[in-house]
């Protein structure tokens, strides 16, 4: 269980990220706990591509051949955190305008509020 | 008792997934003891390849290159998307920078606030150009560096006051700037096309691994991811600052 430890880590920030969606009371908090459920995969790709003993995959003072992780996974994880960062940004200006129409943040409130 | 309803179906729900995903989880490779063939291969020659000391780089920009324009055209159409949303709406105003009425005027930053912030630009815009130039050796790159170049834009509205500060605003210049730096990705992948035959094909000498000029187009598509995003940023960051700052419903009144 221990060698699959990180991944469960990953399996953790998932499910209290969407627990936080479901109960939110608030969509600014909302949105963080998406970015909370989204850190999930960045723990998930980079545990996978980690190997023991390996260094950066940065070769410019150690020479190649040197034990490095998996640079294909970090690459993802950056394309994941522009794309977590484009959402979060678009979601929070969405959540300006639901403010500036219904005085209000609260999801349940909109229920009500329809129109 | 609605909430708690939610709660307790979300529970049941999140339960049976979780033990999916740990069931599945069990299955993948023990912490620390994958090899994929893919990332050998490349740890092994992108230097060679590429002489680009960074592998994470060589593969962002060029070997998974495509896929990366595909990325940065999301943050342009993110921005886009921003932009449209917080845009003025009928029922809104700009507010006058002179305005002095009660309660409306943002307080102005201190003595401290403004010094160190405006201390701080200087280093922070050659911190975000060296890691956006030297993103093909190091760790950094035309996403990273942008960012922080950004924050120059913001260390500048913070120390100042914005509302008076958006006057001087170069607006069509960021503006510019993004497209720029959308296009320019662009444009060296048609530059490869028209020289090769194939798209985003490296087109430019590649030079001794390790110095500043090599790697071929990865240098160049760093600068242009860098600009589109520092440029999109200080566009993100001043809609969100004008939504507080500038806008008020017409004829005045709290928002």
């Amino acid at each position: 269980m221990i060698g699959h430890l990180p991944q469960l880590v990953a399996v953790w920030l998932f499910a209290v990220g969407l627990y936080g969606i479901v109960t939110s009371r608030n969509l600014v908090h909302m949105v963080i706990c998406l970015s909370v459920a989204q850190s999930s995969t960045y723990v998930l790709l980079l545990s996978i591509g980690f190997r023991a003993g390996g260094t950066a995959p940065i070769f410019l003072d150690v020479p190649v051949g040197t034990r490095a992780v998996d640079p294909v996974v970090k690459a993802l994880a950056l394309t994941d955190v522009v794309v977590g960062a484009t959402v979060t940004a678009l979601l929070l200006a969405l959540a300006v305008q639901a403010h500036k129409r219904h005085g209000t943040l609260d999801p349940e409130e909109f229920r009500s509020l329809r129109g | 008792m609605r909430s708690q309803t939610q709660r307790r179906v979300f529970l049941v729900a999140m339960a049976g997934l979780a033990a999916f995903l740990v069931w599945g989880m069990a299955g993948l490779p023990r912490f620390g003891t994958f090899a994929g063939a893919y990332s050998q291969f490349l740890n092994a020659h992108a230097v060679a390849q590429r002489a680009a000391t960074n592998v994470v780089a060589a593969i962002t920009f060029d070997y998974r290159g495509f896929d990366t324009m595909g990325e940065e055209f999301i943050l342009f159409a993110a921005v886009v998307g921003v932009a449209i949303l917080l845009r003025t709406q009928r029922d809104e105003e700009e507010r006058s920078p002179t305005e002095e009425a009660e309660g409306r005027h943002a307080p102005a930053a201190s003595n401290a606030v403004r010094a160190l912030g405006l201390a701080m630009v200087g280093p922070i815009v050659v911190f975000g150009v060296y890691v956006v130039a030297h993103g093909h050796l190091s760790p950094g790159g035309g996403f990273q560096g942008g960012v922080v170049l950004a924050t120059g834009a913001l260390l500048v509205y913070l120390s100042g006051e914005y509302v008076t500060l958006r006057r001087v605003r170069p607006e069509h210049l960021i503006d510019a700037a993004e497209s720029a730096g959308a296009g320019g990705y662009v444009a060296i992948g048609v530059l490869g096309l028209a020289m090769t035959g194939s798209f985003l094909e490296n087109v430019l000498p590649l030079g001794r691994p390790g110095a500043l000029l090599s790697a071929g187009i990865i240098l160049p598509i760093n600068a242009a991811v860098g600009l589109e995003v520092a440029a999109g940023f200080v566009l993100l960051l001043s809609e969100f600052l004008e939504q507080t700052l500038v806008l008020q419903p017409r004829g005045g009144g709290t928002p």
